[in-house]
């Protein structure tokens, strides 16, 4: 009965968390709702006799593998959501279709299995003396070969990871005194003026005010600038909307 | 019980693979293929509990070191595409066309 | 028919027979492929080989007529052409003789001729090449002892007369015409090619001796059939009807070779078929009636057209359709009219080819001109020609004791006695010969000069003019030494039979009174029409008949609106339906594949999501296989 209610509880957030998934425009979304799922199989797994495993779940996918999506969506930028349309005619319906009679036959597939009462994995684990001791003794037995390959393989990842995000640099690293004289050279030997200077509010969305009172489109943020650009956020000050569209035409040259 | 085990297995599978279909962003898409890879496992798990057999168990790791591997060099490509093209839009790397 | 028997192992002059093929195509092949470096002796070459022939050939002739009557069939054997079936051997006979005699006697003089009439000629070579191929071709016709050995002489003179009409390839009439000439004779040739291989299914053998041995136990049927289709062959080849058609333009060769291949030998090759086929024929009496109707045919249409050409050859030429249509008329009355045919085919062969080369002895004279209109009075400026000319038109037209007047008068008698009306009809025939060879005569030599203005007639060198000397002394004094006491007949008669009775010779029979009068009525015609009155130098348009006849009595037009016409037809639908339907097959095939793959390209879109929604298609399309066979 318990785990009854445990499965329908966590079918309900699961499947609910997939969806989210699938139809959040966010990315972060998205990985939140992942990382939704993947606990609540977890909790699956350890309710089938399965510890081990749902403590891998835990570790493996929602402690290392969604920290790393999350530190990728932070270096490909978090505001880089997806437009609401689609440039492939017909996929979404197309996919929808397959998806749904895909869904449908396999489910009339397990639905139609004949299934006897699960026979438990109490005898498997009886010998070993507990389910971890029993999958240690199958992998370092049966699996080991597997496992020895399975280890190669995260060692090479770990090596084409390194490999692949690796940036040859293709000039010499420029020395203090190259980008002082760059500097001294460019139009602002001075630091740009820091947002929110002289404004009425100090945010980092306020762009600094020049000493004769107008705005310094040098000030504003221009990741900011993009997003309230394509989001249709503008500020109602109209001084303050045109540096900020300035900002943006200036980032798109 | 089983079989609303495998039912719920099928349905996360098919929402992961429809919503590699249709996303555009590659990291979500990356996500979705993780979202059907655990679709499988809890398949496995579930099948290593109605035949009382571990061997489900141990493909079900498996299949988790495999994911974990193919997602640090999965996200590396991910990172270089963007790096050269600044764009995360799998739609935008179809270059090998026709 | 009572034949002697052919005797194997000949020896002598006979045994070496072989020589008279062997000489002339030694011939032929030196000068083809000796090339430019022959150009200097070619024609004396040519001369010599020929006249090689015809030594081997009197020799032969000689050892013959040493022979008793029972011994004069003698078979020479070369090699086993086809083994098992085809024995290449010569058969050596009275007739054989005849024709080979004939063939390298006529043969030589033409080569002798040609020496002047194409010495201005750059390709005299190849010229003398060409007459050497045909003189072997027609020997190996005439001499081989089976029809697989006559078939390959047959298409050999075909094929010498072929490059020979088309000598002048320049001239687009003279390609023309040599196409004609070899198409029309391919008709013929198909005739007898299935003719043969008809005797070879039912006689088992294509060797005379054994064919004719066994002619007359074969199918009634079977004979006519083998019996028409070698007459269709002899049609072709010596332009009876309905083959006729290709003689007249077969002119636009040189004159020798119309002289030697369309007048004297090689359109008279039917005639011998016929004759050498006798067993066959006499099997056969629908086969035999329907020579006699197309000889008569042939003699009355030939004649008609001669009474209209205004060209010198053409007009000749249409008498030569007519005179050989006598032959086949006496081909087909049996053993009686055999020995007339070929007494009447070799003085025909001289006077004829007299006439020929008169012909191109005034075309000479008269820088090439053709059209008889533009002669006239060339008598007192060419005696020699004129006067063997003469003694040729003389033969022809059967004036009393010449050549022609036996031969042709034996053709009339035979046929009266087998059928009056064919008889009465070579009548009319010889009638109508008066008239138009009358008219020849007399708008070349006699009457007004109606000369070109550059024209300057003079007399041909001697190398011309000794052969037609001798070619009209032939003329004269052959038929009466043929035909009196019946020597020709009894000299064949080992080789063709002889008739139950010998025909005597009647001169003052009703049909040969008829005859003297209707030919002396038709030259007077000429002569008040031709000799005595003007003659336009533009032809009049003339009357029905004399359109009739000039355009061949229609036989082109009968030509091209049954064959041409449709044929061109089915080509082009031919032609339509590959265009359209095997290339739009193919090319449609083509462009589908091609226009499918087109689209099918488009597939591949480089999105990676629309190949996932494949492979997700797929997989559903895989679990519903197995929902499916798991139903089962």
């Amino acid at each position: 009965m318990g785990e009854t209610i445990t499965f329908w509880v966590l079918a309900v957030v699961s499947v609910s968390a997939a969806l989210g998934l699938v139809f959040s425009r966010k990315a972060v979304y998205s990985a939140l709702m992942l990382g939704a799922v993947m606990l609540s199989l977890a909790v699956l797994y350890a309710v089938q006799d399965a510890p081990f495993l749902a403590a891998v779940q835990i570790i493996v996918y929602t402690g290392a593998v969604m920290m790393l999506f999350l530190f990728v969506l932070m270096l490909v930028g978090v505001d880089s959501s997806d437009s609401l349309v689609e440039t492939i005619r017909g996929q979404r319906l197309w996919a929808m279709i397959a998806g749904l009679g895909f869904a449908v036959l396999v489910a009339l597939a397990v639905g139609n299995l004949v299934v006897a009462p699960p026979t438990g994995l109490a005898g498997a684990t009886q010998g070993a003396g507990g389910n971890v001791p029993a999958i240690a003794e199958l992998i370092f037995t049966r699996h080991v070969f597997a496992f020895e390959v399975a280890s190669a393989l995260l060692i090479t990842a770990a090596l084409a990871a390194m490999v692949l995000a690796h940036r040859e640099r293709s000039r010499p690293k420029p020395t203090q005194k190259v980008l002082a004289r760059a500097r001294f050279l460019s139009d602002h030997p001075s630091p740009l003026p820091g947002p929110g200077t002289y404004a009425r509010n100090n945010a980092v969305d306020m762009p600094a005010l020049l000493p004769d009172g107008s705005i310094s489109e040098l000030s504003v943020n221009r990741v900011i600038a993009r997003h309230e650009a394509e989001e249709g956020g503008l500020p109602e000050d109209p001084k303050l909307a045109e540096a900020i569209r300035q900002a943006v035409e200036e980032e798109s040259k | 019980m089983t079989t609303h085990y495998l039912v719920l297995s099928v349905l996360l599978f098919t929402i992961g693979a429809v919503g590699v279909l249709i996303r555009r962003n590659a990291i979500v898409a990356f996500m979705c293929v993780e979202l059907m890879l655990n679709a499988c496992n809890l398949a496995f798990v579930t099948f290593a509990r109605q035949h009382g057999n571990l061997d489900g168990q141990i493909i079900a790791f498996f299949v988790m070191v495999v994911a974990a591997a193919e997602v640090v060099v999965g996200l590396a490509i991910i990172v270089t595409i963007f790096r050269t093209r600044r764009s995360a839009s799998i739609d935008d790397a179809n270059l090998l066309k026709y | 028919m009572e034949t002697a028997e052919i005797i194997q192992g000949a020896g002598g002059a006979i045994g070496a027979s072989w020589l008279m093929i062997a000489l002339p195509l030694l011939g032929a092949a030196i000068l083809l492929l000796g090339g430019r470096r022959t150009n200097g002796w070619g024609h004396l070459l040519g001369v010599a080989m020929s006249l090689g022939a015809f030594v081997v050939a009197v020799l032969s002739f000689v050892q013959m007529l040493g022979l008793d009557d029972s011994r004069r069939r003698q078979a020479v054997e070369l090699f086993d052409f086809i083994p098992g079936m085809v024995k290449m051997g010569l058969l050596i006979d009275p007739l054989s003789i005849s024709f080979a005699l004939l063939i390298t006697g006529v043969g030589s003089l033409i080569h002798i001729y040609s020496i002047g009439y194409m010495s201005h000629d750059p390709d005299r070579r190849r010229f003398f090449a060409y007459l050497n191929l045909f003189v072997a071709a027609m020997l190996l016709l005439v001499l081989a002892d089976n029809y697989v050995g006559l078939y390959i002489g047959w298409e050999g003179v075909g094929l010498a007369s072929y490059l020979l009409i088309g000598f002048w390839q320049h001239k687009p009439s003279a390609a023309t015409a040599a196409k004609k000439a070899f198409i029309v004779n391919r008709v013929g040739d198909f005739g007898l090619a299935i003719g043969i291989f008809t005797i070879w299914t039912t006689f088992g053998s294509v060797a005379y001796g054994p064919v004719f041995e066994v002619a007359g136990e074969a199918d009634q049927g079977v004979l006519t059939a083998i019996g028409l289709l070698l007459l269709l062959g002899a049609c072709g080849k010596s332009a009876q009807l309905p083959l006729q058609s290709w003689l007249l333009d077969a002119m636009e060769g040189p004159t020798p070779v119309s002289a030697l291949i369309h007048a004297a030998t090689m359109v008279t090759a039917g005639v011998y078929l016929v004759v050498r086929s006798g067993a066959i024929f006499e099997a056969a009496s629908t086969a035999q009636f329907v020579v006699t109707i197309v000889g008569v045919a042939t003699l009355l249409a030939g004649a008609i057209i001669g009474c209209a050409k205004d060209d010198i050859k053409k007009a000749l030429a249409g008498s030569t359709m007519s005179q050989i249509g006598y032959m086949m008329l006496a081909a087909g009355l049996g053993p009686v009219g055999y020995a007339f045919a070929i007494a009447h085919l070799i003085t025909h062969g001289f006077f004829k080819a007299n006439m020929f080369l008169g012909a191109g002895s005034v075309m000479h004279a008269m820088n090439d001109e053709v059209d008889m209109r533009k002669y006239g009075g060339l008598f007192s400026v060419m005696k020699v020609t004129a006067i063997t000319f003469g003694i040729g038109y003389l033969a022809i037209i059967g004036f009393p004791l010449l050549s022609g007047y036996f031969t042709k008068d034996g053709i009339i008698e035979s046929a009266m006695h087998v059928n009056p009306v064919l008889g009465w009809l070579a009548v009319a025939g010889a009638g109508i010969t008066g008239f138009y060879m009358s008219r020849v005569m007399f708008m070349t030599f006699f009457g007004k000069r109606r000369w070109a203005p550059d024209a300057h007639p003079h007399e041909s060198p001697a190398v011309m003019t000794i052969p037609l000397v001798i070619l009209s002394i032939g003329s004269v004094f052959l038929g009466a030494y043929l035909i009196l006491g019946n020597r020709l007949m009894l000299f064949l008669a080992p080789a063709v039979g002889r008739p139950a009775d010998l025909p005597g010779f009647h001169p003052f029979s009703a049909p040969g009174l008829t005859t003297l009068a209707l030919v002396a009525v038709g030259a007077a015609i000429a002569w008040a029409k031709y000799g005595r009155a003007e003659v336009p130098q533009v032809a009049p348009r003339g009357s029905f008949l004399t359109t009739f006849a000039r355009r061949d009595l229609y036989g082109d037009a009968l030509n091209e609106s049954l064959f041409m016409r449709p044929g061109q037809w089915l080509t082009r639908i031919a032609v339509f339906f590959d265009n359209r339907a095997v290339d739009g097959l193919v090319n449609g095939l083509a462009a589908g594949i091609g226009g499918t793959s087109g689209r099918m390209r488009r597939l591949q879109n480089g999105f990676v999501r629309s190949y996932a929604l494949s492979i997700l298609f797929g997989a559903a399309m895989v679990v519903g296989a197995l929902l499916y066979v798991g139903t089962l």
